[in-house]
């Protein structure tokens, strides 16, 4: 990196850190030689001349949809002449290649592929994975419908079973039943896995996969039968054709049925699946992955604003001096280093996640399926709050570079169109915070029923220990050291119990007054989002202060320990209602709290740059002029704009075809 | 034919929809004009929004400049005037989608800066469209804070002219809407030097483009600043001066003048100028934020009532959306804040108005006020409306990530307004440094302006209710606010104090304390705009039903206020934790009152089909249909594959399968 064309300000923040970037880089890749790996895989695709282009922004939709068509496929080959296989690493590969986009074979790569693994008979994978494997086949993976998404038993599209000839016949009965959304539908593949409700000998089995052809090979014309097309243009996804399908009587050979579980004979007969807790396994798996999404999103949003915020200068903070970073302004440290902080604890959570779903997947390949409630409920949340919160915080990013965050050049913008539809995909979040909640109340009810529940829902044991004496949770005095992470947790995990607690009996109440357990449900559901919420507060702070003592050295410890401080004081900030109204902290507390962040704020100042600088996003990744690694950010937001393509002609057409004449007539 | 799904929501209402209209609009009159103004522009083709999602940043341009010019030919046709009751509605009708915006402040500018030579010179040609205006403020390097603006403009005796020169590259104007392709002249803020003495920023008429070919003027650069998240129609644009010369007349001299010798002269009160530019931040709350929350609030409520989803009761057909609790504590809250702003915008308006008539008796005593008032309602409305906006589009599930649904173009758009106009943040420490000098004068006795004499009540207290019936009662949440409204003014200005006592630097006491003064701020604003609320409702006494829904609303704007900031107002115990739990029981039983009206309170809002442009949020409830049809519509269904060819076929038949 070019030291000397560094601008000044950065130069001098990086000058005064108080650690070495570098082994904070270590820690997030889980190890040097993590790091060494991932750098090294980078430098393959940025050195590559092939996945060179012109800057998407100035593209057309048609063109970047072009753009990343081409860099896909090129992508799986040299994936394969170099010989990367971990799935780690694949998706480090594909992520330099497309910079943080999605492209057009996500869902043949992440579902059709999978699947066919998963759920394909041996018969089914000799005919299906080997051309899907070379690409002769591309498929997409079709479950959401225009009516429906995250409900899926709702889900209308049929396959109704034809003994005579023995095969199926899809249809698509109504215009909700139109399959809407799937990626790489519109355009690119030319078979579908589709979710449709199973119909043979006149009653329906519930939702099955089906492997339909969709286009014909060779032409790639849509088949007889086959409506498909792209459903036109979205807040982002750009390059991805999400697309349409419908289908009349299309017959397909009961073959085509995925059948590794459940089954339908030649006759007709309906063979049950062993279990179908199986397919949860997939879903934990994705949910995962878009923990470390939100880490990672909100990271390059937090590292273009912070960098940003230390190059521009603006306004006086002391009469007569020049005009100071925006940087050390408090209300800007308020906005950005509180994010910057959750991105640390979210990282640290997608690690946590991600390892203990490898931990349990060996015993789910085993059949011990025994932990999968609790990470599925877990994960259900965590996704929900982790996307949450990086949604906004991404746009706070965005809101504190002032104008020129507005610019697409920031690449604030196109970060936020491309993470915010994490929040409805793979799970609406309060429909996921509603699966969470669920599990809590049955962990609750089965303390109150004198068992005791283990995991991260252990703290409702303490409960019935509590309601022995006879004494609210909210009269119990915990003594909050506020220095102290451990106290923290314990402070989070009180207010979790009392949540919980407060919302068991008010669902309780409803229960008490109407009848439908339903009705109860939904009337309770605000308080149940909100018990969900503060039970993944309490377990990512727990992760948090939990991964301090992991880390062996002494300076990056120390500043770790300041965002975790942070990140868990600004949260009882925010949320002070919830720890007073729970008599876990005084409102003499709550001032000294406030205090406290604010004073981390100023500890943290020195070292923004350098926590940001650990992220270690290369340029073209980041895809920013703000946020450029060596600050010259006038210049190359000028040089930008030059490529515009309303600046493609010096006199804009416009001029002669509307100006000229009207200045004529006037 | 309307979906029986929606139908049925408005078979109930509560209250005659077209009377709140009505109320809405200010009276029957101005409904009137509102709709005959919206039919024209409607009706006519030039106008259609209808391929808007499909079009290039390059199209949607040049439909602009189509309108704008389109549009002068409308006005004269209708014979519309620019001070007629008819004006106001034609930007809301076009949806704001016309260029040369910026052309208006142009000629505003001219006419309040300018002298009346200036004023008789520039304005009947640019009236005229003879020449294309811009505003030339904020440059790369600066925005909300003009006095470090780096352009200049050197007087020079000799040749009577001002030298006008873009020194560095951050003080390159970047942004000013219509310069980058259109303008032929544009206002330029600069630093005036004369005899190396710099006297700060002035104005200056300076010509860029050539008024025969359109071609750049000598010295000037100018060109698009390349997209955006919105705005794709607004060509914002980059200048850059080198050594432009304008004649010394070309200064904008009202208030301030260089003499032909160089004498810097000052003259009269930049005051009213002052007001001017205060009033600007007013003046856009209605269209650009307002309207964006009311209109996003439409189609996600419509929406919620015809998307079925999963079921509520066993054996029962899926349930409507809108009848998860959840989904009512998303979108009814944003739909309560769209009609509490909707009243406090009157209450800023009729402020302002009484402002302005003491203005021209050259009384500028309310200026501190107003100005408080402008920065911290634009602040805080901008915020909250740009989040509710935000909170409607995800409301809307996957579908609301489709730009048919109109949503993401609101939003994208609503959220500049967060910045223009001055940077929130800094605003919210304007109004704060206002509160905290009132709160000083207050506490010492002396008269402060209406709005704020509340400071002066300081008693410490606890809120009196007993049950949660009591929260329904405005005065008791009215006082909740103003009690921590107060709280927050107070402790923020001891704290200050306390820091200066200590020895702390003044600016550096400042700075120490902005995170509690912007809360002080937006404290200040919720509580005028929760009072404001209870008092519109309690005038519209003659219109029972109308006057019962308003109510509701007006709870449970305020109830969930408190229960988002329960903090805030358990801080010192003025509600206690028990009474909280009592606030939050209200709010939730007042959510299922309001879900029932929910539709016809939007329906109140009278936006067309067309205005909302939304393929989920249309009058009939069609929407799955509509989103069929739209999509067939969209290029990428009508044109071949560009990749197919190039890249999909060779991959599908050969290359890969060789590996």
């Amino acid at each position: 990196r070019r030291l000397t064309m560094m601008n000044a300000d950065l130069r001098r923040e990086r000058a005064a850190a108080t650690f070495q970037p570098e082994l904070l880089t270590h820690i997030l890749d889980g190890g040097a030689e993590r790091t060494r790996r991932r750098k090294e895989i980078e430098a393959l695709v940025i050195n590559d001349p092939d996945f060179q282009h012109e800057d998407l922004n100035f593209l057309s939709r048609s063109q970047r949809y072009e753009q990343a068509i081409r860099k896909s496929s090129l992508m799986v080959m040299k994936l394969r002449e170099y010989g990367i296989a971990d799935p780690e690493e694949i998706y480090w590969f594909k992520s330099f290649v497309h910079r943080g986009r999605p492209e057009p074979l996500d869902l043949h790569l992440g579902m059709f592929l999978p699947t066919l693994l998963t759920q394909a008979t041996p018969e089914q994978q000799d005919r299906f994975f080997m051309p899907a494997w070379n690409l002769e086949i591309i498929g997409t993976y079709a479950q959401t419908e225009m009516g429906h998404g995250t409900h899926l038993r709702g889900l209308e599209t049929t396959a109704t079973y034809d003994p005579a000839t023995q095969e199926f016949i899809l249809n698509s009965p109504t215009v909700t039943s139109i399959k809407w959304w799937p990626g790489g539908l519109g355009k690119t593949s030319n078979h579908a896995i589709v979710l449709a409700q199973l119909y043979t000998q006149g009653q329906c089995k519930g939702l099955h996969a089906f492997i339909v052809p969709i286009r014909q090979l060779g032409t790639h014309e849509p088949l007889p039968g086959i409506t498909v097309g792209d459903i036109g243009p979205k807040f982002g996804y750009d390059e991805m054709d999400n697309g349409y399908l419908k289908m009349d009587n299309f017959r397909i050979p009961r073959e085509n049925m995925l059948m590794k579980y459940a089954q339908v004979e030649p006759d007709g007969t309906y063979v049950k699946p062993v279990s179908d807790k199986l397919t949860y396994g997939t879903m934990v798996f994705i949910r995962s992955l878009i923990v470390g999404d939100s880490a990672r999103s909100l990271s390059r949003a937090c590292t273009i604003a912070i960098r940003y915020s230390a190059v521009r200068h603006q306004s006086e903070l002391k009469p007569g001096e020049p005009e100071p970073q925006i940087l050390d302004y408090q209300t800007q440290q308020y906005k950005l280093f509180p994010l910057l902080a959750t991105a640390y604890a979210f990282h640290f959570v997608g690690a946590y996640i991600k390892d203990t779903y490898r931990r349990i997947s060996g015993d789910i390949n085993a059949g011990d399926l025994s932990e999968l409630p609790e990470l599925h409920a877990l994960t259900a949340g965590l996704k929900a709050f982790t996307s949450w919160t990086a949604n906004a915080g991404i746009e706070e990013c965005r809101m504190a570079c002032g104008g020129h965050g507005y610019s697409r050049c920031s690449g604030i913008p196109d970060i936020y169109v491309t993470f915010t539809p994490s929040c409805t995909y793979e799970g609406e979040n309060t429909v996921m915070m509603l699966q969470t909640a669920r599990f809590l109340i049955k962990s609750y009810n089965q303390v109150i029923a004198g068992q005791r529940v283990s995991g991260m829902v252990s703290y409702l044991n303490d409960l019935s220990r509590q309601r022995i004496q006879p004494q609210h949770v909210a009269a119990r005095t915990v003594s909050v050291r506020i220095n102290d992470p451990t106290s923290l947790v314990e402070a989070y995990k009180a207010r979790a119990a009392r949540l919980v607690e407060a919302a068991a009996k008010n669902l309780q109440a409803e229960l008490n007054h109407r009848k439908s357990k339903e009705d109860a449900w939904n009337r309770t559901s605000v308080d149940l989002v909100r018990a969900s919420e503060v039970h993944c507060h309490y377990v990512i702070v727990k992760l948090f202060t939990a991964k301090l003592s992991e880390i062996s050295n002494a300076a990056v410890r120390a500043v770790v320990t300041e965002l975790c401080l942070l990140y868990a004081l600004y949260g009882i900030s925010k949320n002070a209602g919830d720890f007073m109204q729970a008599g876990i902290l005084t409102d003499a507390q709550i001032t000294q709290v406030n205090q406290r962040v604010k004073e981390l704020l100023a500890i943290i100042r020195p070292n923004a740059v350098a926590l940001v600088d650990s992220f270690d996003f290369h340029d073209t990744h980041l895809g920013s002029v703000l946020g450029r690694y060596d600050g010259n950010v006038y210049e190359n937001m000028f040089e930008w704009a030059k490529k515009s393509p309303l600046n493609k002609t010096e006199v804009h057409e416009s001029f002669h075809k509307h100006l000229k004449p009207m200045q004529a007539k006037l | 034919s309307v979906n029986p799904d929606l139908a049925s929501e408005r078979q109930t209402a509560s209250f005659s929809v077209e009377g709140l209209t009505t109320v809405l609009d200010g009276g029957a009159e101005h409904t009137r004009v509102r709709r005959a103004v919206v039919e024209v522009i409607e009706r006519d083709p030039v106008f259609s929004r209808e391929n808007q999602y499909f079009q290039t940043q390059n199209e949607r341009y040049e439909a602009a400049v189509r309108k704008a010019v389109h549009l002068q030919k409308k006005m004269h046709e209708m014979g519309w005037r620019e001070d007629g009751p008819e004006f106001i509605y034609i930007y809301r009708a076009v949806a704001g989608d016309v260029a040369f915006l910026l052309h208006r402040v142009f000629m505003r500018s001219i006419s309040v800066l300018g002298s009346d030579e200036q004023v008789a010179k520039w304005i009947p040609p640019a009236t005229k469209h003879q020449l294309i205006g811009s505003y030339a403020q904020t440059e790369l390097g600066h925005g909300t804070y003009l006095q470090g603006l780096e352009t200049t403009a050197v007087f020079d005796t000799t040749t009577q002219e001002f030298i006008l020169n873009t020194p560095k590259i951050s003080a390159m104007k970047w942004w000013p809407g219509d310069m980058g392709r259109s303008a032929t002249h544009t206002v330029v803020f600069a630093q005036l030097y004369v005899h190396g003495k710099c006297y700060g920023v002035h104005p200056f008429i300076v010509q860029i483009r050539s008024l025969r070919d359109h071609s750049l003027c000598p010295g000037i650069t100018a060109g698009d600043i390349g997209p955006k998240m919105n705005f794709e129609h607004i060509d914002n644009g980059y200048l850059m001066l080198q050594n432009v010369r304008i004649p010394r007349e070309n200064m904008l001299n009202k208030f301030c003048e260089v003499e032909p010798d160089g004498t810097y002269i000052r003259r009269g009160s930049q005051k009213i100028n002052y007001f001017t530019m205060t009033t600007v931040r007013v003046s856009l709350l209605s269209d650009e934020v307002i309207l964006p929350l009311m209109k996003a609030c439409t189609i996600a409520i419509r929406y919620s009532a015809v998307r079925r989803q999963s079921k509520l009761n066993p054996g029962e057909e899926e349930a409507k959306i809108l009848d998860y609790q959840t989904q009512q504590e998303k979108l009814l809250p944003q739909l309560a804040a769209a009609y509490a702003f909707h009243f406090v915008n009157n209450y800023l308006h009729k402020l302002f108005d009484r402002g302005y008539k003491e203005i021209q008796e050259r009384n500028f005593n309310s200026l501190p006020e107003l100005h408080a008032s402008s920065s911290g309602f634009k602040a805080m409305l901008s915020q909250y409306c740009t989040a509710g906006v935000e909170i409607c589009l995800r409301a809307c599930g996957g579908h609301g990530y489709s730009l048919l649904s109109g949503l993401p173009s609101l939003y994208t758009k609503i959220l500049a307004s967060c910045i223009y106009e001055g940077e929130n943040t800094i605003l919210l420490l304007q109004t704060a440094r206002f509160l905290v000098k009132c709160f000083a004068a207050a506490s010492a006795g002396q008269p402060v302006p209406q709005s704020v004499t509340y400071l002066a009540a300081v008693k410490p207290g606890k809120c009196p209710a007993k049950n949660k019936l009591d929260f329904l009662n405005p005065d008791i949440y009215v006082e909740a606010y103003q009690h921590t409204a107060i709280r927050l003014s107070s402790s923020t200005a001891a704290k200050l104090q306390d820091l200066i006592q200590s020895g702390v630097k003044k600016h550096e006491a400042w700075n120490q304390c902005t995170v509690q003064l912007v809360q002080a701020a937006k404290a200040h604003c919720h509580y005028i705009t929760v009072k404001n609320f209870v008092e519109t409702v309690e005038k519209l006494e003659n219109k029972a039903g109308i006057q019962k829904i308003m109510k509701h609303l007006c709870d449970l704007f305020a109830l969930h206020g408190i229960f988002s900031n329960a903090g805030l107002f358990l801080h010192d115990g003025y509600i206690s934790g028990a009474q909280m739990d009592m606030i939050t029981a209200s709010y939730l039983d007042l959510l299922g009152v309001i879900r029932k009206d929910a539709v016809p309170l939007v329906d109140a809002f009278d936006f067309t089909d067309k205005s909302l442009n939304s393929a989920l949020g249309s009058y009939d409830g069609n929407v799955y249909q509509r989103l069929y049809e739209w999509a067939q519509k969209s290029p990428t269904n009508q044109q071949i594959s560009p990749a197919y060819e190039k890249y999909l076929r060779p991959l599908l038949h050969n290359k890969l399968s060789k590996l």
